[in-house]
């Protein structure tokens, strides 16, 4: 089963997990992506369109769920203002054995950073605000899953 | 031809608006003259396509390259580079 959901609401782990894991697949790959508060983050606020964004993270999935097995795959992404340590991004990914499992969590947060329309503004201590840039490595690993 | 454009993140901020409908030149054939023609159509446009090789398109609702052409379109979204995840 395939799960993707764009949310404001905080992500709850636990709740997630116990949801995608009601089948007892044999291994489920975790990638957890939280706000980071170095550099005087203060907030993070996540930018989306209101259909392409959940239709790009559905596109990721399926192309994941074609390319390994995988009887239940979850992909929520946060939107909205954020705090450091919040997270922004789960994915849960399941197979019957941990290298697929493995490696399409990796291909998922890898692509999504490349593929899905979102698009990260901070806000420091003192207020400025300023967009993320996105990051020629971040491109790199998603080319490399062509 | 009349297109409904949508803006975001940084774009939607130069422009000071999210959305507009627009009626571009019959010669705007692709997104690329699209935006060319909106970088000189005004001083928010300018600002906003300063760089167009930072824009990013969607058209109808696909991610496209910027030299796909505009023929039958009705939406197009301009945006940066995402950064997701």
């Amino acid at each position: 089963m395939i799960r993707v959901v764009v949310q404001d609401a905080a992500i709850d782990f636990a709740t997630e997990t116990d949801r995608h894991d009601a089948g007892g697949h044999g291994a489920t790959a975790s990638f957890v992506g939280r706000v980071r508060g170095d550099d005087g983050v203060t907030q993070l606020f996540l930018e989306h369109h209101p259909q392409m964004t959940e239709r790009g993270l559905a596109d990721l999935a399926h192309a994941a769920a074609d390319r390994w097995r995988l009887p239940a795959l979850t992909l929520i992404h946060r939107v909205g203002a954020m705090a450091p340590g919040e997270t922004i991004v789960l994915v849960l990914a399941s197979s019957p054995h941990r290298a697929e499992a493995l490696a399409a969590c990796t291909f998922l947060i890898d692509r999504l950073k490349t593929d899905v329309m979102l698009w990260k503004r901070e806000t420091l201590a003192d207020g400025a605000a300023r967009w993320v840039e996105p990051r020629t490595a971040d491109q790199e690993r998603a080319e490399g899953w062509d | 031809m009349a297109l409904q454009l949508a803006y975001f993140a940084w774009v939607r901020e130069r422009m000071g608006c999210g959305e507009e409908q627009v009626e571009p030149p019959a010669d705007v054939a692709t997104a690329s003259d699209l935006i060319a023609w909106l970088a000189a159509r005004d001083d928010r446009g300018a600002r906003a396509f300063a760089e167009p090789a930072r824009i990013r398109v969607a058209i109808d609702g696909q991610m496209m390259g910027n030299d796909a052409a505009l023929a039958g379109a009705r939406d197009v979204a301009l945006f940066p580079p995402v950064t997701g995840g």
